[in-house]
């Protein structure tokens, strides 16, 4: 540790105003302040004594992440030897989900870092920390057999359209692993959506259909039929994107945020409030068999949880304001039950609630904002008078 | 409009020039006045009928301009927009007419389209602010200036989109078939009109970047 310091210490006057490598100056610091937690502190103004900062809070979410990871990989091993009618020892189908993740993983890190890396030369200020999280979010919910270029494509064009159009992180309106999955959704539908792409290598005669796709297949037939119990669904046992397949490893992740303080549990279960409620009325109605669904099972198929835990809480672009925040989650398990359900073209309601929120954020904080001054008026006129 | 000049100002002046000119680039009408995008996302899936819109568009400007500007000092003020807009919907008609004799599968493509050329704010705009106040010769290069203009832009969107979403050019493969052999797949979402939106925010924003004086804060 002490080693690296130094040798920091001693490259440091080079990227500095003056030293040879001035111009990436920028690169320097980005890889200074994620080794060490830097000791500038602020000479004017308010000061706030925490270690913490925007880095140490995406690594927080990054190990938050690690259990719907590691759970991710092990699965589509799983999944893989299952469809085969196969029984594999433990450690072949985590291999097998190594080798299907990591590229992904390396991929989607590459090409956003490498943009961010591009986009701080260009404009001359720091490396945004905001894709640690989001290089990782990308990955988990794809499936893991889509092509490696397309995950390069659809990273760059969250990175470039989703976020550095808007000024970088902390400026974007969409969150931008949303983004890259939406783009991928519109763009490539054959390899983002129906029952072949959910399991790597998959045996023909399988069906791979995920819970969401035999639910929709309910409309039409009548009954909705599920190939795994509910029990399977929140361990995770089923085909899907690779990080949000398992409820579980989403609740762990969810824990380690919400003691750190750095998710929104208010969000969180808001959206769950939102879900629980559309999914109720929708049985009352009772129309088709999908809408017969327990509205339980909404909670654990598809992105619902990974999308409340991981992407609802965005503190970017989710709503600020804490009237706000509840308004925020319930209107986004409200469209994602209400999108799943009632539009069998979308099968994945959960990613385009969470976008649409998103734009309709600041829109719920401005009146939740002006609402408040309208109360707090109210309160003075009578002095006034 | 009444000084007289003692000298004839030649044909291709710098002013005719600028008007000419300008609209391509500093004065364009969709990236800068950001006008007649409805149209630049509904007719830019393909780049062939992208090019008979453009050129119906600069037909219909660049007349109707000469036509507003010889009647300019006859119009009534209070009844202007109406005559300018009699004068857009003849010329409409009449493009929409030959469309149909002579272009019919490009004209069902462009389908409603056409009619709403009538409604192009840039053709409204460039009467109201350029015709109503200048001479027939000028206000005629003005509008085949600002159809350029949009045409190019239009040009270069459908060029895009029919490449990266079809595969094509003109109707013409393109893109070889080995590429789709090795997993190269079109792309979806090119063909949605929310992709030419972001294809002319994504103009806008080269352009810009080139050009810092059209840069606000």
């Amino acid at each position: 540790m002490k080693a690296l310091r130094k040798y920091l210490d001693k490259i440091k006057p080079q990227f500095q105003k003056g030293g040879k490598f001035e111009k990436l100056h920028s690169t320097f610091d980005a890889f200074e302040t994620f080794l060490f937690v830097p000791d500038k502190t602020t000479f004017r103004g308010s000061h706030i004594r925490d270690s913490i900062d925007m880095k140490r809070t995406m690594s927080i979410v990054v190990i938050a992440l690690l259990p719907a990871l590691l759970f991710g990989i092990w699965n589509v091993g799983h999944q893989h030897f299952l469809s085969l009618g196969e029984m594999a020892p433990f450690w072949n189908k985590v291999g097998f989900g190594l080798l299907k993740v990591l590229p992904i993983i390396i991929v989607s890190y590459a090409t956003g870092l490498a943009i961010e890396f591009i986009f701080a030369q260009i404009r001359h200020h720091e490396v945004n920390e905001g894709f640690l999280v989001s290089g990782m979010l990308i990955p988990l919910v794809l499936p893991p057999d889509l092509p490696l270029w397309m995950v390069a494509l659809a990273t760059a064009f969250a990175v470039i359209i989703g976020k550095e159009v808007f000024g970088g992180t902390g400026m974007n309106i969409l969150n931008p692993a949303l983004t890259a999955r939406a783009f991928l959704f519109f763009a490539y539908p054959a390899q983002m959506s129906g029952d072949k792409v959910w399991i790597a290598d998959k045996a023909d005669a399988f069906s791979g259909a995920t819970p969401l796709a035999e639910a929709t297949a309910g409309i039409e037939s009548g009954v909705v039929h599920f190939t795994h119990s509910f029990q399977e669904m929140f361990l995770g046992l089923i085909p899907g994107s690779i990080g949000e397949t398992s409820t579980l490893a989403i609740l762990i992740g969810a824990l380690i945020l919400v003691f750190t303080g750095i998710g929104s549990l208010r969000i969180m279960l808001s959206v769950i409030a939102g879900g629980i409620f559309m999914g109720g009325i929708l049985n009352i109605f009772g129309a088709n068999a999908y809408m017969d669904v327990p509205f339980y099972y909404h909670l654990v198929i598809g992105g619902f949880a990974f999308g409340t835990v991981f992407m609802a809480t965005d503190p970017v672009t989710a709503a600020q304001t804490n009237k706000g925040k509840i308004i925020y989650g319930f209107l986004i398990g409200l469209m994602a039950v209400l999108i799943r359900v009632l539009n069998p073209a979308y099968p994945e309601g959960m990613m385009l609630a969470i976008l649409l929120m998103n734009v309709f954020a600041p829109l719920i904080d401005h009146y939740v904002v002006e609402a408040n001054i309208k109360r707090r008026l109210k309160r003075m006129k009578p002095a006034k008078a | 409009m009444s000084t007289v000049k003692t000298e004839r100002e030649p044909l291709f002046s710098a002013k005719t020039k600028k008007l000419l000119l300008g609209p391509l680039n500093k004065d364009n009408p969709i990236t800068v006045q950001v006008l007649g995008i409805c149209s630049a996302l509904a007719v830019t899936v393909k780049l062939e009928p992208a090019v008979v819109m453009s050129i119906s568009v600069i037909a219909v400007t660049a007349i109707a301009n000469l036509v507003i500007s010889l009647l300019r000092n006859t119009i009534p003020p209070r009844i202007r927009i109406i005559v300018q807009l009699v004068v857009i919907a003849s010329l409409v008609i009449l493009v929409d007419q030959i469309l149909k004799a002579f272009m019919y599968d490009v004209s069902k493509q462009l389908s409603v389209f056409v009619g709403l050329i009538i409604t192009n704010c840039i053709i409204m705009g460039r009467l109201e602010a350029f015709a109503m106040a200048n001479k027939p010769w000028h206000s005629f290069v003005d509008g085949i200036g600002n159809g350029l203009g949009y045409g190019i832009i239009l040009v270069i969107v459908a060029f895009f989109r029919e490449l990266l979403g079809s595969g094509t050019i003109w109707g013409l493969k393109v893109v070889p078939n080995a590429f789709y052999e090795l997993g190269y797949v079109n792309n979806g979402l090119m063909i949605l009109p929310p992709m030419a939106l972001i294809v002319v925010g994504i103009i806008i924003w080269v352009q810009r970047s080139k050009n810092p004086d059209l840069q606000e804060d």
